[in-house]
């Protein structure tokens, strides 16, 4: 029988939806890209100084990162909420944990677009230089601190959308829960690059544990996400 | 006649307070069901708890087959219930909100193409994006949603709430025809003299109980 619980058609379908919309709307290329290299091009001026940006650039890149996800999150749950189509969707029995993967796995599409973007500017404004492997190592960490931002974004974003104040609820939620990613992120990138006089290998641990953290928050939010968005 | 819906004493408790005390209720297929009655008197908790979000207490509740007293998540997937917002995407046009609904339960085009010619939607508005739409037009689309979610009971609240009159018109005769292909419809409405005569019949809720609700 055809049901609409059936959770790789909704996972797909609500991604595909997710991903339409920033597609007929552009608002991750036309405001969250171009907030990010304004971002991007601050850290530049304030920090003036060629050896420093070098050092630092990795840690630029994901705090940048973080800024954004915020804009993409609330962006994520604001298409939900302005004419009740979540709750159009927990009326119609769609498993909340197909729900909460479907959007995951958008919000992962979107923020690995945005990193791309960064990491280039990274290497063009801040001067930076990255060996062939140094390049793999920094995607395996895009894709590893990606899974495990999309899943904790959707979370947080599906806590924080039926909260009063939720524009200013999500960051006081969100960025403390994510400053894991932020540490590992920044500490994987640094050896990617070869900041401070890191070694490459130094970096496979903290993808690691930026695994782990996907792997703990993909569980733990298909299980939460239902409960938390009835609520 | 077969009985989609029959209630017996079903209690729903809002917090402390019974929104459902002790509800009788009877619908067979094919019939547009008016609940009517003041404000706060249960219509939209009898709604929901038939939609299977109002947890059933006490009593018993069999919609659809299904006993929503014991699994009420398992009839949401087979009645559609249209409150104050029409569920769309605003930033999807007409035809990806339809084929949004559709995809969840592997619709095909022709099914997503029947459901909007269905709704007036297939011409011109098809590509026209929900945002832009009057309210008349996003409840159109709103429905053309639930045909093609194949919803078997639908359960709507105030429908004719931010249309005009043309709208109106379009929405009754959008429901005799769903009627007309196998749908059962609940609504509650206060514009009880246009919805009265678009009903197969009439029941009053009032405190909770629904008065005159068994066939």
């Amino acid at each position: 029988m055809t049901s609409v619980r059936s959770s790789s058609r909704v996972v797909r379908s609500i991604a595909r939806k997710d991903l339409l919309i920033e597609w007929n709307s552009r608002i991750l290329t036309n405001q969250v890209a171009p907030f990010a290299l304004v971002v991007m091009i601050m850290f530049a001026f304030a920090l003036d100084n060629e050896g420093i940006l070098q050092r630092v650039a990795p840690g630029l890149v994901w705090l940048a990162t973080l800024f954004s996800m915020l804009v993409v999150v609330q962006r994520s749950f604001s298409v939900e909420t302005s004419d009740g189509a979540l709750d159009a969707l927990r009326v119609a029995g769609v498993s909340p944990s197909g729900i909460f993967f479907g959007k995951s796995l958008a919000l992962m599409v979107q923020l690995f677009v945005l990193q791309a973007i960064l990491m280039a500017v990274a290497l063009v404004l801040y001067n930076v230089e990255i060996s062939a492997w140094g390049v793999v190592e920094a995607l395996v960490t895009m894709v590893a601190a990606t899974c495990g931002l999309g899943f904790v974004g959707t979370l947080y974003g599906g806590l924080a959308a039926g909260a009063r104040g939720r524009e200013t609820l999500l960051p006081l939620l969100l960025l403390p829960v994510v400053a894991p990613v932020l540490i590992g992120a920044t500490r994987a990138t640094e050896a990617a690059f070869g900041a401070a006089g890191t070694e490459l290998s130094e970096g496979w641990s903290w993808i690691g544990l930026l695994a782990v953290f996907a792997v703990v928050f993909g569980a733990v939010g298909s299980i939460a996400f239902g409960p938390l968005v009835d609520e | 006649m077969e009985i989609v819906v029959a209630l017996r004493g079903a209690v729903a408790v809002l917090g402390r307070f019974p929104v459902l005390a002790g509800a009788d209720l009877d619908v067979a297929r094919g019939e547009i069901l008016l609940l009517q009655g003041p404000n706060g008197a249960g219509k939209t908790s009898l709604l929901r708890a038939l939609a299977g979000l109002l947890p059933v207490e006490r009593g018993e509740a069999q919609v659809l087959g299904i006993n929503v007293v014991a699994a009420r998540e398992d009839v949401r997937h087979k009645v559609g219930l249209l409150g104050h917002t029409n569920g769309l995407y605003l930033d999807l046009t007409v035809r990806q909100n339809v084929a949004f609904w559709g995809a969840m339960v592997g619709a095909d085009s022709t099914e997503i193409d029947a459901a909007m010619d269905r709704m007036k939607l297939s011409q011109r508005l098809s590509d026209v994006r929900a945002s832009q739409l009057s309210a008349g037009q996003r409840r159109r689309c709103a429905l053309a949603s639930l045909i093609v979610r194949r919803a078997q009971l639908w359960l709507l609240d105030e429908p004719h709430a931010g249309l005009d009159a043309v709208g109106r018109d379009e929405l009754d005769d959008t429901l005799r025809e769903a009627v007309s292909a196998g749908a059962t419809v609940v609504l509650a409405s206060h514009e009880y003299e246009r919805a009265s005569k678009l009903a197969t019949r009439v029941v009053t809720v009032d405190g909770g109980i629904v008065h005159g609700g068994t066939l």
